[in-house]
């Protein structure tokens, strides 16, 4: 094999989906023995990219050209890349809770004498990787029995009992504190020594910083640059620049209104402590929002915006609340979304398929769902009045359906946000909050759905829209805070916030 | 051409609930010919009726449960212990059938409660926690059993439930008058719904189907109940079972089509998260349903144990997976959130005229068995494919 300076190198990538282009003509090259990190905003195309080079999407459905160790490569499958050297460590790790660490290890890939597994050798061979990546753990504790940070390094032993040449992670420290993150940084600094590539994926600058040789930024599908640290071009200014370096256009309609002084809602030191994860995962925020007034929460993904929503529509059972929640001067406690959706509520989750909609259910069915009290008479549905409703936010919200009857499931994502959103102003709230209301969705629909909010705004209704998609936030938004690993740490007036002031906050 | 289209779009939206009637006309007409026209004699149509009541409305109530991603396996036995239990109350305690019935629907109440309690807040999952139950009410059966063996019920007013016909207004020779009335009067009844139905949605200047349609429609439904009243009237006119069956079938079908717990029920199978986050009581609804399935299953066993006029000590034996069995025939699907009450009654009919069929043909039982078990795996493969179709 011939050494090519070049372990990776992947030529003119473009990705499609329905309505979107996830990358466009991406060029990405990772030097041999480097560590490589990837960054770029929440929807870049990094995730993607990474699929197209682990053979998720397989040959084919994608065009460029994907050269590793010098050759081309046609993954048809995940299998075919581990072959080749390549190993990928999502966020959401891939280890069987219930086996313990030496069977994770070899999971798929089984040490065999005869046709039964040599569970001796296993063992063995399981603590030399355990040594490699310096966790000193019994391999035959279970997984479940592990910490996050832990878990992590098993999945890193795991690559390297596969001989990988190629590392790849997704988000490693996203879920892991301080000393846990250290940690992983030092030994991806340690496998270089030993001769692997590492390609990192973060939002976390100040890591990117301290540990890459090499910066890739992709924005809106595209390579933007690549920054070398031997050049002294890495800094978090330079990056942050190149992230957002995006023009807002006018993809958000005016809004000829301001919002008045009557604070309708507000959250005193609100914190949550998951005991599942044995740590606080929202921490002493505070907010309020105003009558007609849209707060933007910004913030990376997994920074804790989706609890505190939750946290705050009362479908937390799970966690223990601290704090005050208050509406209208009224102190408030929510057992169940029922009670929140009773105090006025409404929350467009954002993930419409997982959680939102019933997708077997038609358009009626589930725009009326969360208020169907309101066209019963002593339980009984009001059919011919449920059908006049759905009818009217049809209309007003311009879901594109052959009719009302239309299963959910059969729409466009768009669509199927309307729909959603229809659900919600059915049920008559004063407060809507706003889960990445277009994530997903085209430009067109999107823009509609900000038309449809600065409406609502308009009427009166106050809004909370969470979202990592920064023009959005600075387009929309009155206000803004910004949340980062639980906290607010920042909140800006819409004429001081700027993309680059968000993402310092965001990544701070 | 447009009632021909219109007809097309119809039989496509409802291919599931159409192929299901068609199976059911095409196996009556098979043992029809098949048996010489034994089959679709009044009496063997009455008896084949009044035999599936137990397992309808088990059906029934079992409908909702797979609708919410459960199961209850304990049904059968629920069934077989408290049939045990008012039979014990009839005879040995001498109680009337006034107290009894509402006393055992209560207890069936209470046991669906227990049920609900396991799955809904302790998180058992539903096939172990009614697995339990199954083997519980298999034991508490034979306990209450053992020291008599089978119980023998002389109450007729209890007996005539499962055996007896509502009684006639006038002798007019070998036909059933009060059937008849009823059958006219339900007719009646039929078409002045569907008129009012279309009328409302005219005022609200909904899209209704053509009148040709509407017409065709009313008239198929009215001569299929036409037919129906006319072969039971043949023989001994509406039996005590039946006017049973048909309450539970229009209360259940009312509740899960029409009212907002109906809805509700049908939004926790279609997706428990979303439904959850639109503010519904998740485990409010699972106790409803599981204690409605035991309420049932208290009514399964009364109409079995008067139909037999005793308790036995292996009453409710297999009765679960009967209805389970009906259900799946009538379209409900596993992966929850679909499914109509009438659709597992006619999965019931289905099961029950294979069974009478072949019996009058005299199939042997292992091979009424093994096309029992063919025909469910039919229904469910017609109903994947219809389903992928779909999309």
């Amino acid at each position: 094999m011939i050494m090519v300076e070049h372990i990776l190198e992947m030529r003119n990538i473009t990705k499609e989906f329905p309505g979107v282009k996830a990358l466009n003509n991406v060029n990405f090259k990772v030097k041999r023995g480097e560590i490589h990190c990837l960054v770029g905003e929440n929807g870049a195309g990094k995730s993607t990219l990474m699929k197209v080079l682990s053979g998720v999407y397989s040959h084919g459905e994608y065009t460029g050209d994907v050269i590793f160790n010098g050759e081309v490569q046609k993954f048809t499958s995940v299998r075919d890349s581990e072959k080749a050297g390549i190993a990928i460590i999502y966020q959401e790790l891939a280890l069987v809770p219930e086996m313990t660490v030496y069977e994770n290890i070899f999971l798929g890939h089984e040490i065999r004498k005869g046709a039964a597994i040599d569970w001796n050798e296993t063992i063995l061979q399981a603590g030399e990787m355990l040594k490699r990546v310096k966790l000193n753990v019994n391999p035959a504790v279970k997984i479940k029995d592990l910490g996050v940070g832990k878990q992590q390094l098993v999945e890193i032993a795991k690559a390297l009992s596969k001989d990988v040449k190629l590392l790849i992670l997704d988000e490693p420290t996203a879920a892991l504190n301080e000393d846990d993150s250290e940690n992983l940084l030092k030994l991806l600094k340690e496998l270089k020594a030993q001769g692997i590539t590492s390609i990192m994926i973060s939002h976390k600058l100040k890591e990117v910083i301290a540990i890459a040789d090499t910066v890739t930024v992709l924005r809106d599908g595209q390579t933007i640059c690549s920054l070398d640290a031997k050049k002294g071009e890495i800094t978090e200014n330079v990056i942050i620049k190149n992230m957002v370096g995006r023009e807002i256009d006018n993809i958000y309609p005016k809004r000829n209104f301001k919002p008045s002084n009557e604070t309708v809602f507000e959250l005193k030191n609100w914190s949550a402590y998951d005991p599942g994860l044995g740590r606080e995962i929202l921490k002493d925020i505070n907010l309020n929002v105003k009558k007609g007034e849209i707060v933007g929460i910004a913030g990376l993904m997994g920074a804790g915006r989706t609890e505190l929503a939750q946290s705050i529509f009362g479908n937390a059972a799970e966690y223990q609340l601290k704090g005050d929640l208050i509406i209208k001067g009224q102190k408030k406690v929510f057992k169940h979304p029922d009670d929140a959706i009773r105090a006025g509520i409404a929350y467009v989750t954002e993930d419409r398929k997982g959680n939102g909609l019933i997708l077997i259910d038609d358009i009626k069915q589930n725009i009326t769902l969360a208020n169907l009290k309101s066209i019963s008479k002593n339980g009984v549905i009001n059919q011919n009045e449920e059908i006049k409703v759905a009818n009217e936010y049809k209309a007003s919200l311009n879901i594109k359906a052959p009719g009302i009857e239309q299963k959910v499931g059969n729409l466009s994502g768009g669509n199927q946000q309307k729909v959603s959103l229809g659900k919600w102003l059915f049920a008559r709230p004063d407060i809507l909050i706003l889960d990445e209301p277009t994530r997903g969705i085209d430009v067109g629909a999107k823009y509609e759905i900000y038309t449809i909010m600065n409406e609502l705004v308009r009427q009166g209704m106050s809004i909370i829209m969470i979202s990592s998609e920064l023009p959005e936030v600075l387009g929309m938004s009155d206000r803004i805070y910004v949340v980062s690993e639980g906290r607010i740490t920042g909140e800006l007036s819409i004429e001081e916030a700027t993309q680059e002031r968000i993402m310092e906050l965001a990544t701070n | 051409m447009k009632f021909v289209k219109e007809s097309r779009t119809l039989i496509k939206q409802n291919i599931r609930d159409y192929g299901m009637y068609i199976a059911l006309f095409l196996i009556m007409l098979t043992f029809t010919i098949t048996t010489d026209g034994l089959f679709i004699s009044s009496r063997n149509i009455s008896n084949l009726i009044n035999q599936t009541g137990y397992i309808a409305v088990l059906a029934v109530g079992m409908t909702l449960v797979i609708v919410i991603r459960h199961i209850d396996l304990s049904v059968g036995f629920v069934a077989g212990f408290l049939g045990a239990i008012a039979a014990i109350m009839l005879t040995k305690m001498g109680l009337s059938v006034i107290i009894t019935i509402p006393v055992i629907l209560l207890l069936g109440i209470l046991i669906g409660l227990v049920n609900g309690f396991l799955v809904a807040k302790l998180e058992i999952p539903s096939f172990v926690a009614s697995l339990a139950g199954m083997l519980v009410f298999r034991g508490a059966l034979l306990l209450v059993t053992e020291g008599t063996g089978t119980i023998i019920i002389n109450d007729e007013f209890f007996n005539a439930i499962g055996n007896g016909f509502i009684p006639d207004i006038a002798d007019v020779g070998n036909i059933h008058l009060l059937t008849l009335i009823l059958g006219t009067l339900a007719i009646a009844l039929y078409v002045w719904s569907q008129i009012r139905t279309r009328a409302n949605k005219k005022k609200y200047n909904f899209e209704v189907t053509s009148l040709g349609m509407f017409i065709l429609k009313i008239s198929f439904v009215s001569v299929l109940i036409a037919c129906i009243t006319w072969i039971l009237a043949g023989y001994n006119g509406l039996s005590w079972t039946v006017v049973v069956v048909l309450i539970v079938v229009a209360l259940y079908h009312f509740i899960s089509t029409k009212t907002v717990l109906g809805r509700h029920i049908y939004a926790v199978g279609g997706n428990p998260e979303a439904a959850k986050l639109s503010g519904i009581n998740v485990k409010k609804i699972t106790f409803i349903v599981f204690g409605s399935m035991s309420m049932l299953a208290a009514l399964s066993g009364i109409l079995y144990t008067s139909r037999l006029q005793s308790a036995t000590t292996t009453a409710g034996t297999l009765f679960e997976l009967d209805a389970i069995a009906a259900a799946y025939v009538g379209g409900v699907s596993a992966a929850g959130g679909v499914g109509k009450v009438t659709g597992s009654i006619i999965g019931a009919l289905v099961m029950a005229s294979l069974t009478s069929g072949m019996n009058l043909m005299g199939v042997g039982i292992s091979y009424q068995y093994i096309i029992r078990g063919a025909v469910l795996a039919a229904a469910v493969i017609f109903d994947v494919a219809t389903r992928k179709r779909r999309k």
